[in-house]
């Protein structure tokens, strides 16, 4: 296995920064790209989920035998028949608190009951609505701040997973809905806010969100042979196959988990989703299995967390921040989900990049009667940056500074501890929000519109660490005739990682980043890698690669030593395993393995001496123009800036800039998912709205400045997060500095704004 | 389940198919033609990922029953491929960079060749207002527009 000392080839192979077009292009743009959506086994059944139509009660009757009787059903399964198979059926990455189907409760609308397996999709789907239950009811709680407090508890008690060694001190606990509660303290912030010239304090909340993949969950279990194979389209095929493997006690070398291409995944498809229901069905079928849901069932299986966020500030005399404080309650839903990890991670930067000495930071993630909360995007970073971003702005409009001012005399630099302690090293803020403020020409005037029309303009800057500490592996394979095999779990769901890492290998191994087949995960193949998530990849994964690639280099160089060839003679390597061989054979294997350093936060302080590997950073501007008269706007310009160290490949990189910006443009503007007394009314993409071509900005700017992670492979670092960090405050300062009033809380929309517009009394009402 | 016989003409072949009558078109393509470049996003027609060309004109697979489809030339993302090239909207596409997952790019690629083949020298706004109605959850769409502004040259020679 190479040192991770070892450095890379003194001269440029010109493979790292090119953009060459995606390796799986042609496939995808003839149709012919492999997805567990298209695939069939033999003998395969297909599933249709029972749901529950109510968000919290106990289940008292319910039944099958209808849908039994249905021509062409073969099977029809509820937790007793899962108990089967699979003896404590409660799964999650963080808790092992969700049931594989409800189990003598259901804890939210949508939660699955009950399953039926048919030959045909549609005799089953039939049959799935034959089912009938009846429940007693029990009091819901659906909102984040009232659930914390509440008499209704969604669990009866806590079950951290062992996995997670900082969760133990939770298990048991009893008659709660705080499934974590983070807390940092950094300084005195009551003495701070004392002694400060101003103290302001702002109320904010964030909506629930989907991630909506084009293509909808979906998943294969075939254990008709006495072991399992799992065709699944999965973030993270290595801890699919840890978790059923654990929940069968079965050796992991008894489950394969193999993922295909993704339709879009945005940290939805991770952790356990129906993979483990899949599983059990095939075991009591001994048969496959697949169930892939649709679009409305989509939006019961996990959702972008609502938060409610508390923030308040202590300025001094020259306009310095001194303080802050902030108290997030994150809506985790009925099952923890990865919930925990983005109480931790996102609450650790909820004061955002400001260098600020005294913080105090109390972050809750709180079980609900909704759907299971779990990553998107971002990681909880664009819910605490709307607040953050938009409480900054109202500070610096009180005191009549400019933003853009007010930012810069705060501005986290390097060499500086983070609210964590950790000493911020790599993290491009300044030039992030230098590179915005230049694209919006925010030194010279704004057109503002005149009559009904008013236009404004807003900045933000936000910031966020990533999973730690994490694990990936990769695995080289140089084959006889020179050509060569990469092998890597990173699941390619869009994002390009495919291409991305064949340039990194590409580049060690002075070979063409074209020519290099990517292995997809299968796991009896591919080695270890903790998921692909949370902007991790092009760093861990790609140093993985790096390390695999520089391994086999040196077994080459092994090799010609040891057949007596001259160093430097630049023998191809497949003229040495010819020699060594004689004749076409053998391999040379390189394996890299990666974990980045960690420090692991202080229980009470959330002190850390390394608590990321590297920082993610996010800018953005808005224009914005209003119609006072009925609050309809239009996002006329968007700029979005990231520090992505260097690019690998510039192009792609642009598209994941792009997207994820857009995407956070949906999340900010139209997206929410509309809850009433716990139901979902618009679970659906007819009434559900994500971002389509005509709502693009007529002027749509999306860059990476100049930067170098100093331990990133050839200096990059992860990029697929940091344009949604600061689009949702971008666009409401803009609105304010339009209109001259605050919306607290997303989603920006037209209705929003005119009552904002109404109950402030400005506009032409009065003219009438 | 009972099964009605239709016949139609799918990628230039004349075929037959005997299919429930609930049967959606996108279902019998994928299940019973094999061809699967029709992706099945949202299933109720506001994704435009299982976009196809009925007389060429690209309507959504999912909100047709296949026995809608009796007499009617269909063509999909197989029947708009060559097994020897990329035609010229899935050349500017790898280039331009304009896909990322590749689910909605089926439909995407066969809602802009509807698009040219009509009219060859749409300009962005056009391309934008005739694409709007399929939904693309990564890229942000820009290079989209390039990749079937791109294309645009191939249609203009074809037409002249």
């Amino acid at each position: 296995m190479a040192s991770q000392t070892l450095t890379t080839p003194a001269m440029p192979a010109g493979q790292v920064g090119r953009s060459i077009p995606r390796l799986e292009a042609a496939a995808k743009v003839t149709g012919r790209a492999e997805y567990v959506h298209n695939m069939s086994l033999p003998g395969m059944l297909h599933g249709k989920i029972f749901r529950s139509v109510i968000p919290h009660g106990k289940i008292k009757h319910l039944d099958l035998d209808a849908a039994r009787a249905v021509e062409g059903v073969f099977l029809v399964a509820a937790i007793d028949d899962i108990r089967k198979v699979i003896a404590h059926p409660y799964y999650g990455p963080a808790f092992h608190d969700q049931p594989i189907l409800a189990d003598g409760k259901v804890r939210y609308a949508g939660e699955p009951v009950a399953v039926v397996l048919a030959d045909e999709a549609h005799i089953a789907e039939e049959a799935a609505g034959l089912i009938s239950a009846e429940y007693e009811e029990l009091p819901g709680v659906y909102d984040e701040v009232e659930a914390h407090g509440a008499q209704v508890f969604v669990h009866d008690e806590l079950k951290p997973a062992a996995t997670f060694p900082d969760l133990a001190h939770l298990l048991g606990r009893r008659d709660t809905n705080v499934a974590l509660d983070f807390q940092l303290r950094r300084g005195d912030a009551d003495a701070a806010f004392a002694a400060a010239e101003h103290v302001f304090e702002h109320h904010f909340r964030t909506q629930p969100t989907m991630h909506t993949p084009l293509e909808p969950f979906v998943s294969i279990a075939d254990a008709s042979g006495g072991s399992l194979t799992l065709h699944t389209a999965s973030q993270n095929p290595s801890f699919v196959r840890i978790e059923i493997a654990r929940l069968l006690g079965w050796p992991e070398n008894r489950v394969r988990v193999k993922v295909p291409y993704l339709g879009g995944g945005f940290g939805g498809k991770l952790y356990i989703k129906l993979e483990a229901l899949v599983t059990a069905l095939s075991l009591i079928a001994r048969r496959p299995v697949k169930i892939s849901l649709t679009m409305q069932e989509q939006f019961f299986m996990v959702m972008r967390h609502a938060a409610t966020i508390r923030i308040k500030s202590g300025v001094d005399k020259s306009g310095r921040i001194t303080a802050r404080s902030c108290e997030v309650w994150w809506n985790g839903g009925a099952y923890a989900d990865i919930g925990p990890r983005v109480t931790q991670k996102a609450g650790f930067t909820a004061a955002g990049p400001y260098d600020i000495d005294n913080v105090e930071l109390n972050s809750y993630a709180v079980y609900t009667n909704r759907t299971p909360a779990g990553a998107l995007r971002g990681f909880g970073a664009p819910q605490t940056c709307w607040a953050y971003e938009t409480h900054t702005d109202m500070i610096a409009a009180k005191l009549g500074i400019d933003q853009l001012a007010f930012r810069r005399m705060n501005l986290l630099h390097d060499g500086r501890p983070q609210a964590t302690g950790t000493i911020l090293r790599d993290a491009a803020i300044d030039k992030v929000l230098d590179r915005v403020a230049e694209r919006m020409n925010w030194g010279t005037p704004l057109e503002r519109g005149t009559g009904r029309i008013r236009r404004g303009r807003g900045i933000a800057i936000g910031f966020k660490g990533i999973t730690a500490p994490t694990t990936s592996v990769a695995m080289i394979n140089l084959y006889a005739d020179g050509s060569c095999g990469l092998y890597i779990g990173t699941v390619d769901m869009g994002q390009g990682s495919d291409t991305c890492m064949a340039q990194i290998a590409a580049e060690v191994l002075n070979l063409d980043a074209e020519s290099i087949k990517v292995i997809h995960p299968d796991t009896d193949v591919t080695p270890y890698d903790m998921g692909t998530l949370g902007s991790r990849s092009t760093f861990h994964m790609g140093t993985a690669v790096r390390l695999a690639a520089l391994d086999a280099n040196q077994k080459i160089a092994a090799l010609a030593e040891e057949l007596g060839v001259p160093p430097n003679s630049n023998l191809p390597f497949s003229e040495l395993l010819r020699r060594k061989y004689r004749m076409q054979a053998g391999n040379i294997i390189g394996i890299g393995s990666f974990i980045p350093g960690y420090d692991k936060p202080d229980q009470e302080t959330g002190q850390s001496a390394n608590v990321t590997p590297f920082w993610g950073v996010g800018g953005s501007g808005a224009e914005v123009e209003i119609d006072i008269e009925t609050g309809e706007f239009k996002v006329t310009k968007l700029v979005n800036v990231a520090d992505v160290g260097a690019a690998i490949n510039p192009k792609l990189l642009a598209a994941q800039l792009s997207g994820a910006a857009i995407m956070q443009l949906g999340f900010t503007t139209s997206e929410n998912m509309l809850y009433r007394d716990g139901q979902l009314t618009n679970g659906s993409f007819a009434d559900y709205k994500i971002p389509c071509l005509l709502d693009m900005p007529a002027v749509f700017i999306n860059e990476f400045v100049e930067s170098r992670q100093h331990d990133g492979p050839f200096g990059a670092k992860g990029a697929g997060e940091s344009t949604t960090i600061a689009v949702s405050p971008a666009i409401g300062n803009a609105i304010a500095d339009a209109i001259g009033v605050r919306l607290m809380d997303l989603p920006l929309t037209a209705e929003a704004i005119h009552g904002a517009i109404l109950a402030a009394g400005i506009g032409g009402d009065d003219e009438h | 389940m009972p099964t009605l016989p239709i016949d139609c003409t799918v990628n230039g072949a004349a075929t037959h198919l005997d299919v429930a009558p609930r049967t959606i078109l996108a279902d019998a393509l994928r299940q019973d033609l094999g061809l699967t470049g029709t992706h099945v996003g949202c299933a109720h027609g506001s994704c435009g990922a299982c976009t196809i060309l009925l007389d060429g004109a690209a309507v959504r697979s999912c909100l047709m029953l296949a026995v809608q489809a009796a007499g009617h030339a269909i063509t999909t993302i197989e029947g708009l491929s060559n097994p020897d090239a990329l035609t010229p909207l899935q050349a500017a596409f790898r280039k331009h960079g304009a896909l990322q997952c590749g689910f909605c790019t089926p439909g995407m690629i066969v809602t802009a060749h509807a698009l040219l083949s009509a009219n060859p020298d749409a300009d962005a706004d056009t391309i934008r207002d005739m694409l709007s109605g399929n939904l693309c959850r990564c890229t942000g769409y820009i290079s989209i527009i390039e990749a079937v502004l791109d294309a645009r040259a191939a249609y203009q020679e074809a037409r002249a």
